[in-house]
């Protein structure tokens, strides 16, 4: 299979988010960088369904049109973003109160569970 | 907030809220759906708390409403599916009839299906908007 | 037939009613009265062989299979009698243990959406169905960690909310690519497509990359080393029935039964997967049974404990022969079994003492003669002392390597059953056995139902060892294991 070279574009984006959560201290910024990571593997999986000189594929009344996009990864996708926003939103409401108990986003302090 | 955002607001949180029922009723024809229409809807509720401030009260009357306007959602979509099994045998079978193409009253369930998940995705959208604008004034 | 949309529809309707009760009464009753019927309605599916379900009557055009297809097989029906079954257990226990709590019906909902989305799992036909209830049980699990809402609680939710997050974003770029790859969904289909005799030439290089991605995704869910870091910290903070769940069958279903599916049934077990799983297996083992004994938390102690068992399922399926998969298969019966009765112990012990440090602890057997009894049973079961199950599980797994001429696993095996023994010692010495501490002098035995639990978990443990008689083992085991070592008769369910 030859490299298209579109794809390396999310793949990039899908390592820098990494890199973020891995290395960043502020809660936020971890939850921030672990959307983008999601959000570029939905961007990776939707590129898949793209056939050349294709139309959107919808069917409108009276044009004939044979070559259609394909339209299932573009499904998965609507759903796994709904799935991701559950994700961020119990990610905030943790966070939240993680900083009315500790008083402070820094995961260098958050530290009290050991061994 | 000032009185020109609020006024602003007023004239547009319905417009808001009716394009967001176009593109669920439409859902079988146009792209959006379901999803889509669901988080406009909580779209045009979240500017209207935006602009409006935060009374206590009202913020609880609005979450007791989309709370409940989230389990309705899922309601309607389960008993569509068991209906389907209850008629043929099958779990989500399409069982009213398919109708003429590309008008609003075709293809069977989907169309009954879309609102019911508009309702639960911007029940639950609006639900942990509120939730969060609430801890955060109780705690204070 | 149409029973299998019960395991998803009746989970589901129970949730979501229970979120508008306020009495708590109606909220035990019809919590427990589904776990009840979705119990006695997968025993009743032993019965039946292969069951393909098609949702929605889609039948297939030109042989391709253009549905969301349910399948249930051997291995299926297994876990859904074990699960459904742990799950009806914690749910009696946790009547009495949380009234401490303040909303026990967000809790029972939380708790049925957790089992819809392992039913989903176990049932699930095609790639990215595995994907949406995986999900929809991984989110519940990750506020059920955090359900008490003390400092510790959270912190060790975030921590396991996010690693599960990466968990999941690397499981849906291998479905993307595999999607890309073969131009189907389905995983029969997929089977039928990666086993033709040119697709290996073209793309065998993406096909490794794909495993990789996979074992690294399914290997995070389900806590194999080196991806185990999130399970000391997010399992000691859940509340006791719910670390029995998590224990007990959660890592189980969205781990190894996920990665058995994606190996033995669509790629099929290469040398190569073999040896990677058996390494990983022996790893799980030893590290996870050394970093167990200095531990003085007792359920921190059950946490590292569990890693290391499930360091032997996976020695025992990576093996491929019929007895070291019979092994495997009958060892996670088995852990499930036990690792809940030992965290339910543990919560039977932090209800009546309010701690869990074991050096504070000494001498309970006297005030708590079920607790203390039950715990003996089920160390010495997990120790693999004859003649309680874990022995005979054990027996199978090490046996399987050796017959194979794998004689350094089956090394590794060994040691790792001395140890759990001996950091299982420390536990009964430290805590039941002794003398008894001033300040326990007024505690007492635990309320009715939790005493039913734990009573019903220790008789299973003594009997579960005739499992292996050849009667009892058609009926249980052996579709199991027909699934698994015949990976690719997976294909023939397009047929059905």
């Amino acid at each position: 299979m030859i490299i298209k070279w579109i794809y390396v574009l999310p793949i990039i984006l899908f390592l820098i988010a990494l890199l973020g959560v891995l290395v960043k201290r502020n809660l936020i910024k971890i939850i921030i960088s672990l959307t983008i990571m999601e959000y570029a593997t939905f961007l990776f999986f939707a590129l898949i369904g793209y056939r050349k000189g294709g139309m959107p594929p919808i069917e409108v009344e009276g044009v004939k049109s044979t070559i259609f996009v394909d339209p299932l990864p573009q499904a998965l996708v609507l759903t796994a973003i709904v799935i991701g926003l559950a994700t961020t939103s119990l990610l905030v409401a943790i966070a939240v109160r993680i900083y009315q108990k500790y008083g402070t986003f820094d995961i260098e302090k958050i530290k009290k569970l050991k061994g | 907030m000032s009185e020109i955002v609020r006024t602003v607001s007023k004239v547009f949180s319905p417009l808001i809220f009716l394009f967001g029922m176009y593109i669920t009723i439409h859902g079988h024809l146009t792209p959006g759906g379901g999803f889509a229409g669901g988080i406009i809807l909580a779209g045009a509720i979240i500017l209207g708390i935006l602009a409006n401030g935060s009374g206590e009260t009202r913020l609880l009357y609005k979450k007791n409403l989309s709370s409940v306007s989230e389990f309705s959602g899922i309601l309607l979509f389960l008993v569509l599916a068991s209906l389907g099994l209850v008629i043929s045998g099958m779990f989500f079978f399409n069982f009213i009839g398919k109708g003429i193409s590309f008008t609003i009253f075709s293809a069977g369930i989907i169309p009954l299906c879309n609102i019911g998940i508009a309702f639960e995705v911007g029940g639950a959208v609006s639900t942990i908007v509120l939730m969060l604008i609430l801890f955060r004034k109780e705690e204070k | 037939m149409n029973l299998l949309p019960i395991f998803i529809a009746l989970p589901l309707l129970g949730a979501f009613i229970l979120s508008l009760i306020r009495q708590k009464r109606v909220g035990d009753v019809l919590a427990n009265l589904i776990n009840l019927s979705l119990f006695i309605i997968s025993l009743l599916l032993l019965r039946y062989g292969n069951l393909v379900y098609k949702i929605g009557g889609w039948q297939p055009v030109n042989g391709i299979p253009i549905g969301i297809y349910w399948v249930k097989d051997g291995l299926s029906t297994l876990m859904l009698v074990i699960v459904n079954f742990v799950a009806l257990l914690s749910t009696i226990f946790s009547i009495n243990y949380m009234e401490r709590f303040t909303d026990k019906n967000r809790y029972y909902c939380l708790f049925l959406l957790m089992l819809l989305g392992m039913n989903g799992v176990i049932l699930a036909g095609d790639m990215f169905n595995l994907f949406v209830f995986l999900e929809i049980s991984a989110i519940a699990s990750y506020s059920l960690v955090a359900f008490g809402t003390e400092s510790e609680e959270l912190e060790a939710a975030f921590k396991y909310q996010v690693m599960g997050t990466i968990a999941s974003s690397f499981i849906l770029f291998g479905i993307a690519l595999l999607y890309s790859l073969t131009g189907t969904l389905n995983m029969a289909d997929m089977a039928s497509v990666i086993h033709n005799a040119s697709f290996n030439i073209h793309n065998g290089k993406f096909l490794i990359f794909v495993c990789g991605l996979f074992i690294a995704g399914f290997g995070m869910k389900g806590a194999i080393m080196p991806f185990h870091a999130w399970l000391p910290d997010a399992h000691p903070s859940a509340p006791a029935p719910i670390s029995a769940m998590l224990s007990g069958v959660l890592i189980k279903v969205l781990g190894i039964y996920t990665i058995s599916r994606v190996i033995f049934n669509i790629f099929g077990l290469t040398p190569m997967l073999s040896n990677l799983l058996m390494v990983l297996g022996s790893l799980s083992i030893i590290a996870g049974a050394i970093l167990a004994i200095g531990q003085n938390d007792f359920k921190r102690l059950l946490a590292y404990s569990s890693i290391s068992q499930v360091g032997y399922i996976i020695l025992g399926l990576g093996l491929g022969t019929p007895l070291g998969i019979l092994g495997g298969l009958l060892h996670l019966l088995n852990h499930s079994v036990f690792k809940s009765l030992l965290f339910l112990n543990s919560g039977a012990v932090e209800y009546a003492t309010d701690n869990r440090d074991l050096r504070k602890m000494g001498g309970l057997n006297k005030k708590m003669p079920v607790t203390g009894t039950t715990n003996f049973i089920a160390s010495m079961s997990i120790a693999g002392v004859p003649p309680f199950n874990g022995f005979w599980s054990k027996l199978l797994i090490i046996l399987a390597c050796i017959l194979t001429g794998h004689f350094w696993f089956a090394i590794w095996a060994i040691i790792g059953s001395i140890i759990t023994l001996a950091y299982y010692l420390k536990v009964q010495k430290y805590a039941f056995f002794g003398t008894l501490k001033k300040e326990w002098e007024k505690i007492k035995e635990v309320p009715n139902f939790m005493r039913l639990s734990m009573i019903i978990l220790a008789i299973l443990c003594t009997i579960m060892g005739l499992l292996l008689i050849p009667q009892l083992r058609e009926i249980f085991l052996s579709p199991g294991v027909e699934v698994l070592r015949n990976g690719l008769q997976y294909i023939n369910n397009l047929g059905l």
